[in-house]
């Protein structure tokens, strides 16, 4: 039997060029031995949803840093719910106003990192928090 | 393995195209899961439709980004595409950034294409052991024509060609005398080549090192001399779509001749060959690996070798004496 590994995408939902952030996320995620896809930039709820699924990844991280997290989460999230892959685990990171997490919680976005977020703690977090299948 | 109602009806679903299950059965061979391989079973007889189409060159020539590019070309003939790209593992954390993916997103919402991005896992030959099955399973879900790209090569990643019907081989000018480094391994292999960013300095020189190549080759089986396909840069809109339609009447020319000269049943022996191989591997050897690891057997072995008190090849008759009492393996160990 071979090993289950961890397959977490990395996504930059909206009008947001700015992927530093989102780049060493993914370089840090496989070097905690998880198989990472990145989907690059501009990307469409949309077009996020449906790549998660077709690559059948145990997580979405999204990484906005252009304030429209209010409505670019919870969509992903809305999108996975409707085709039947609300199993695939959200969560999000970027600049995010302390008063927005409880909404974005309540949209089903299971963590929120903002800046200062060690990378460790986020491995960690995912570690504990994401069941393999 | 038992054909059971869970794997009909799995392979079912993943007949009539439902991407979660085929996907979620991809993952499932590449974890080695035993289940998934009476999936696959239900399948094979459904298989063997497609036509399967890889690209192979070094890192950063351009692949992915052409595949990009026919993709979209076929669509306008309303070809059902399948995808699947294979990005290299970390031998070190066992982790990897699969990112070819990041060029085919226009893609994305398009529900006939189906991209799934494989790591290697550390599996030789510039493919993933699950790519073999991964094939099958999007060639059963009724996919017509299926991309596999493979990780950024060398000169002997040649797994490609157990694989596919077409193999294109991606070169890019500037690269020295890479030709000279590819002439024994990939060149072989290669059904079509691509001089990709043929814009840039150099290129007319590629292209004739690469004539000059092909011009000492006596014959080609079926008469077919790779062509050469130039393309350009992505940012000369007009020209790069001409150049890829190009190259994909290239694809097509070469499909048409190897059913015209009754050589797609040599390329389908090649893979049916090559799955043997790996399902006897998997069947025979790997429990018995399994096992003399687990029974720390395998360890023993090792130390007795460092200290030179027997050979491999002693070792290798000893285990399959032990394991493999049925019949005697003269030309393996003998």
């Amino acid at each position: 039997m071979g090993e289950r590994k961890l397959r977490i995408m990395v996504a930059k939902p909206g009008l947001d060029g700015h992927d530093r952030g989102a780049r060493v996320l993914a370089r840090c995620f496989r070097d905690a031995g998880f198989e990472v896809i990145y989907t690059g930039c501009h990307q469409a709820p949309e077009q996020i949803a449906a790549s998660a699924i077709q690559e059948d990844v145990d997580v979405v991280g999204l990484s906005c840093l252009s304030g429209a997290h209010r409505y670019l989460f919870p969509r992903v999230v809305e999108l996975l719910k409707e085709q039947d892959a609300s199993d695939i685990m959200v969560i999000g990171g970027g600049v995010i106003p302390k008063q927005d997490f409880q909404m974005l919680y309540d949209a089903g976005i299971r963590e929120i990192f903002t800046p200062g977020a060690s990378l460790d703690s986020i491995v960690e977090w995912i570690k504990n928090n994401v069941k393999l299948t | 393995m038992i054909k059971t109602g869970t794997d009909m009806k799995k392979a079912e679903k993943i007949r009539k195209g439902d991407v979660r299950t085929a996907t979620r059965l991809i993952r499932n061979i590449e974890n080695n899961i035993p289940e998934a391989r009476s999936t696959i079973r239900n399948l094979f007889p459904f298989t063997g439709k497609a036509r399967v189409i890889g690209l192979t060159g070094a890192p950063g020539t351009g692949k992915s980004t052409l595949i990009d590019s026919l993709i979209a070309c076929y669509r306008k003939k309303d070809k059902k595409i399948g995808a699947l790209l294979v990005d290299p593992t970390s031998p070190f954390t066992g982790g990897a950034i699969l990112g070819d993916r990041i060029r085919l997103q226009r893609h994305a919402e398009d529900s006939d294409v189906f991209v799934r991005s494989l790591a290697t896992r550390c599996a030789l030959g510039g493919l993933s052991k699950a790519a073999g099955d991964a094939v099958h399973v999007m060639d059963a879900m009724g996919k017509e024509v299926i991309f596999v790209e493979t990780v950024g090569t060398g000169q002997q990643e040649v797994e490609i060609m157990n694989h596919v019907h077409t193999v294109i081989v991606v070169i890019v000018p500037g690269m020295g005398d890479s030709i000279q480094a590819i002439k024994a391994g990939i060149l072989e292999v290669a059904d079509v080549f691509v001089i990709n960013k043929a814009q840039r300095d150099g290129a007319d020189k590629l292209y004739q090192e690469l004539m000059s190549m092909l011009n000492m080759v006596d014959s080609f089986p079926g008469g077919w001399r790779p062509p050469v396909i130039r393309v350009g840069s992505l940012f000369e809109k007009d020209i790069f779509e001409k150049n890829i339609a190009e190259l994909a009447e290239s694809i097509d020319a070469h499909y048409r001749n190897l059913v015209e000269n009754d050589l797609l049943g040599d390329r389908v022996r090649r893979k049916v060959t090559a799955e043997l191989n790996e399902a006897l591997q998997f069947s025979i050897l790997a429990p018995i690996l399994e096992q003399l690891i687990a029974e720390g057997e395998f360890d023993t072995l090792v130390d007795k070798l460092l200290k030179k008190e027997t050979d491999p090849y002693t070792c290798a008759e000893e285990v399959a004496k032990k394991y493999l009492r049925k019949q005697p393996l003269k030309g393996v160990t003998g």
